[in-house]
């Protein structure tokens, strides 16, 4: 099979799992008590019960669940994915002003993991219980084991209070202008930690699996160098392993995204979703989990594609 | 060589004088090796391992403390009566003329952690605040693990359509993070423990169940199973004789390698103020309030104990819990370190 | 001056379960273009033995003591660059198992040229004809094609071949054979050993056949070495192995060898298995087994001897050599089987006899 047709059959094996998503997101949001006009309520009290009631029936609220769910859906396949009440702004409008911030800072995170964990995790397999092993691997599950928020606020505390390398908030300039992506470290490393650490750990054991095996020693007995056996023979097999976990990583990386963003204040989807489940904000929940749906599926397609041209025994399919 | 011999044929090798003597030397077959089970190995080598055994006595110690911290009533009746913590976790103690403390307190003989915001002491705080995300740990594993074990079971037991909508609403599960879908359901049924139970339940089954589903496919093919299935054992007997067993130690390393997980996704959601009410005694909830005083930058000094002690206290104990997975996994990991093949071992 | 010699190698792994002499003071030579073998069961330390020659035993092995002399030169004292000159240039292996000695991820072709690159300094496009030639070589059809097929593309036959036009990419002058055919059925076993002798030939290679199957041994090799428990116990010319056996477990496995129109109702395979080699029998490690062994057996290890003479015959040098108390006049019982030749022709079967 063509690689053009395995990811067009892919693709269309995820629809069904992303129209699941937003079932269990829309059932789970509507069978709450409370919606977005019960907060705009909340915090303009002499809204009356007759233009509540006209609020609910200009917005579909009154409406069974299905009838609001089969609307929702009709207007997504339009590209609309509705109306943010209590922002009086187009959910559209407002996860496109996000969406980029968020994908560079996720970005971040993985350049970070993946700068970190190859050679570390080469380096700990080649060393293998050395010193150099075990320090490496304390330093791997110490970054496993640390909450992101905590770290986050750790690198604030000494990055930007103590030593004043970093503003604590981020700085009102463009996206990619150079104050912002010098910014964007903390929360990047803050954000890539997790990731940087699983990944050097699946590193690790992978290519240390791989080195026992007889190819190895084939290899070896050839002549040639111990560097071109390990960087050669040995890298490409471990990183198969590597990047059937990749996918599991991005989860790890866009749940990331939502602690990561409040810590920094950063304006991404993750801090947006936070606000929006604070104030019922259906269409902008909805959406925003739909996206990390697609993220996953995409990450998923991407590291299959990856898996494939790294071992010549997989066909697509 | 290729010179033509003749047929060779050997007589007085006599192999009945070795069967029917007696053993010449104590000598024997059996005496190599322990028939140890798998289990028995298993945790001899967790004994051994030190890093494995800091991390149980570091969780032991942690639980013991936040058990301690405060007395515990349930339902009225206190059930554990000890008190270990200073001073009450809630108690603001400027507004008490005798105690000599006031807001951001820094650590001192009095209050060896400082004192937070709202000049409360912060040792009592941290000692108290594990209860939630600790218990919630436990809990949440001892049901996810049950209840993926018997879904991914019947999953893959069963095979065929029953398997592929059941993994089909696995997949779709697993579309979500974990810490995504646990904030949705926080945001509907609210903070508190249950909620918190019921929101890291719900993403976490998933796992157990793919993998104990992975684990049968596999020991389906085994022969043991189709020798039972010939001899006419009853579906669910062979389920819970033979495949369980074999597939319960990969659920073992998942389970201890979770616990940790749920704790930091329960004070996760304690900092971004979902999980419990502000100014509750949790590890997550207590950054929150630190956070916005970093951010506002409180003027003059820091103070970094009420940052670093409630989330030392979480890297901590996850920390502890990692150990003691990766000690799990090492330990019923099924390749032995010796018995690597190389160069041409069979 | 040999090719090679090797002198009491010792070689140890350091197991969970204890430390294990996977090669116990092991001594021999292999002469130019000749064809030396080791046959022993399973587990008795042939293909340690081997890596050791290139130096290839990794953690948790460690070789204890020796000398491997390479045309007179100390493999063990080389310099990490020195060995890696030797490995593949002057010395090669065919490994037991092709299809793991195969790298999954890369071509047929790249993996035999790389050597080629490597060890003669060719370029891309002469080392990828050098290859082709090769694989031709060892009968592989459409070699040309066939270069840039995967590992699991090919077949087991296949795979066999391609490892040894690897092995003989550079021309080496010492060929180590690890049961070159022991994963594959009898007829292809039969061609691809007629193969690995013509191409020695053809480019004056001297080849360490190892295996644990006599027959193979009969059909190839000039002198055998038979190893038990890490130990070498016998050593001899390969006729003399076949008509006159000194030790009593080549005697064993002599017998437990099938044979087209045998008489006996039933073979007389040893009885009992070769021990783990965590926990050897004290004295001769083969007594549980031997129908000869006494009680001196257990107290006293056999140091090789000329079986003729009982001198001492632990050196490279002894072409004959047999470890047993037999011959040092310690056993007071004595070895009594014969060995009978019948008929002129029919050789020695080959193949179907596994462990
Ligand atoms: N990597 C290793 N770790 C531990 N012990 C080993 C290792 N490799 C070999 N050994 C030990 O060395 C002994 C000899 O192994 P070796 O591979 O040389 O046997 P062999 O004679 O080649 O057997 P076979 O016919 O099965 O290939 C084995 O019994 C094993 O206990
Ligand atoms: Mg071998």
């Amino acid at each position: 099979m063509g690689l053009r047709r395995f990811v067009l059959k892919r693709v269309l094996l995820t629809v069904p799992i992303l129209f699941g998503v937003s079932v269990i997101t829309f059932v789970l949001v509507n069978v709450a008590p409370g919606d977005p006009v019960d907060v705009i309520v909340a915090f303009n009290p002499d809204i009356g019960p007759a233009e509540k009631a006209q609020m609910r029936e200009y917005y579909g609220l009154d409406q069974p669940v299905w009838a609001q769910y089969l609307r929702w859906v009709g207007n997504l396949l339009q590209g609309d994915l509705g109306e943010a009440i209590t922002r009086n702004r187009s959910v559209n409008a407002i996860f496109m002003s996000r969406l980029p911030e968020t994908i560079v800072l996720g970005l971040f995170g993985w350049a970070f993991a993946i700068i970190i964990a190859i050679p570390t995790g080469i380096y700990a397999a080649v060393r293998k219980d050395e010193m150099g092993d075990h320090v490496s691997r304390i330093i791997a599950l110490s970054g496993i084991s640390i909450p992101n928020f905590w770290l986050g606020l750790m690198l604030i505390l000494f990055g930007a209070l103590t030593f004043n390398l970093w503003p604590v908030l981020p700085p009102r300039k463009p996206l990619l202008h150079p104050d912002t992506l010098w910014f964007l470290l903390l929360p990047g490393i803050t954000i890539g930690t997790a990731s940087a650490s699983t990944m050097m750990r699946i590193m690790r054991s992978s290519m240390a699996e791989e080195i026992n095996k007889e190819y190895v020693t084939a290899a070896r007995a050839k002549g040639l160098p111990e560097r071109t056996v390990i960087l050669k023979h040995v890298l490409r097999n471990s990183l198969i392993s590597v990047t059937t976990v990749a996918a599991f990583l991005t989860a790890g990386i866009v749940s990331g995204s939502v602690v990561v963003e409040v810590v920094f204040s950063w304006p991404g989807l993750g801090r947006e979703f936070v606000q929006a489940l604070n104030a019922r904000e259906t269409n902008l929940i909805l959406a925003i989990t739909l996206f990390t749906g697609v993220a996953l599926v995409i990450a998923n397609l991407l590291a299959d594609i990856v898996y494939a041209l790294l071992d010549p025994r997989i066909r697509y399919g | 060589m290729s010179t033509q011999r003749g047929r060779i044929q050997i007589s007085g090798f006599d192999t009945e004088r070795v069967t029917e003597r007696e053993p010449l030397s104590a000598w024997s077959e059996a005496s190599r090796g322990t028939t140890q089970s798998r289990w028995q190995r298993a945790w001899g080598r967790f004994r051994r391992n030190r890093v494995a055994m800091i991390g149980i006595w570091t969780v032991a110690f942690m639980v013991v403390v936040t058990v301690f911290a405060r007395p515990v009533t349930v339902a009225g009746v206190t059930i554990q009566p000890i008190s270990l913590a200073p001073y009450d976790p809630s108690t603001i103690l400027y507004l008490d003329p005798a105690a000599d403390a006031g807001r951001f307190d820094p650590p001192s003989l009095t209050n060896p952690m400082g004192t937070d915001a709202n000049g409360r002491d912060l040792l009592s705080r941290v000692m108290v605040g594990g209860r939630a995300s600790i218990s919630i740990g436990f809990v949440v594993v001892f049901i996810t693990a049950s209840f993926g074990l018997v879904y991914g079971a019947i999953a893959g037991y069963y095979g065929g359509w029953v398997d592929e909508i059941m993994m089909r609403f696995v997949d779709t599960v697993f579309a979500f993070p974990a810490l995504v879908l646990a904030l949705v359901i926080v945001a509907i049924l609210g903070g508190g423990y249950w909620q918190l139970v019921a929101a890291f339940a719900f993403p976490g089954w998933a796992t157990y169940a793919r993998l104990i589903r992975g684990e049968i496919l596999s020991v389906k093919q085994n022969q043991y199973v189709t020798a039972a299935r010939a001899l006419g054992a009853r579906d669910r007997s062979i389920i819970f004789k033979h495949v369980v067993p074999n597939a319960v130690a990969p659920l073992i390393v998942q389970a201890s390698l979770s616990i940790g997980t749920v704790v930091i996704g329960v004070a996760a959601l304690g900092f971004l103020g979902l999980g419990f009410p502000p100014g509750t005694p949790e590890w997550g909830t207590m950054l929150d309030q630190t956070r916005q005083t970093l951010i506002q930058g409180p003027g003059g000094s820091i103070p970094w104990w009420a940052t670093v002690f409630p989330g030392g206290a979480i890297f901590l104990f996850v920390m502890a819990m990692n150990m003691i997975g990766d000690g799990v996994n090492d330990a019923l990991d099924a390749q032995q370190v010796g018995e690597a093949p190389q160069g041409g071992g069979e | 001056m040999a090719l090679l010699e090797v002198e009491d190698l010792t070689v140890n792994f350091y197991t969970e379960e204890g430390v294990v002499t996977a090669a116990d003071e092991v001594s021999y030579r292999v002469e130019r273009g000749e064809k030396f073998g080791i046959v022993g069961e399973s587990g008795a330390g042939k293909s340690v033995t081997s890596m050791s020659l290139m130096r290839l035993i990794e953690d948790p092995g460690r070789i204890e003591s020796g000398e491997i002399r390479f045309k007179g030169e100390d493999i063990l004292e080389m310099s990490e660059t020195e060995v890696r000159e030797l490995r593949g240039n002057e010395i090669a292996m065919i490994f037991q198992d092709a299809q793991t000695a195969l790298n999954p991820v890369f071509t047929v072709g790249e993996q035999i040229s790389e050597a080629i690159r490597h060890n003669l300094g060719y370029d891309d496009d002469k080392a990828r004809e050098r290859t082709i030639r090769l694989l031709d070589e060892v009968g592989i059809p459409e070699a040309e094609a066939r270069y840039s097929d995967y590992p699991h593309e090919f077949s087991g036959g296949m795979q066999q071949r391609a490892v040894i036009a690897m092995a003989l990419s550079c021309d080496p002058d010492l060929l180590i054979a690890d049961e070159p055919t022991t994963a594959l059925d009898v007829t292809i076993e039969a061609k691809i050993l007629d193969q690995i002798e013509e191409l020695a030939e053809e480019f004056d290679t001297a080849i360490q056949l190892i295996t644990h199957d006599l027959g193979v041994i009969a059909k190839v090799c000039d002198r055998v070495m038979v190893m038990y428990a890490g130990k070498p116990v016998e050593k001899a010319a390969a006729e003399e192995l076949f008509y006159d056996p000194k030790h009593p477990y080549t005697v064993g496995l002599m017998s437990s060898i099938p044979r087209i129109g045998d008489t006996r109702d039933r073979l007389q395979t040893i009885p009992g298995t070769m021990p783990d080699l965590v926990d050897v029998p004290t004295g001769c490690s083969f007594h549980p087994r031997c129908p000869y062994a006494e009680a001196a057996c257990t107290r006293k290890e056999p140091k090789p001897v000329d079986p003729d003479t009982g001198m001492d015959a632990t050196g490279t040098d002894a072409d004959r050599a047999a470890a047993c108390l037999a011959y040092t006049g310690d056993l007071a019982g004595e070895l009594d089987y014969t060995v009978e030749v019948q008929g002129e022709d029919p050789r020695l079967q080959l193949g179907d006899h596994r462990e």
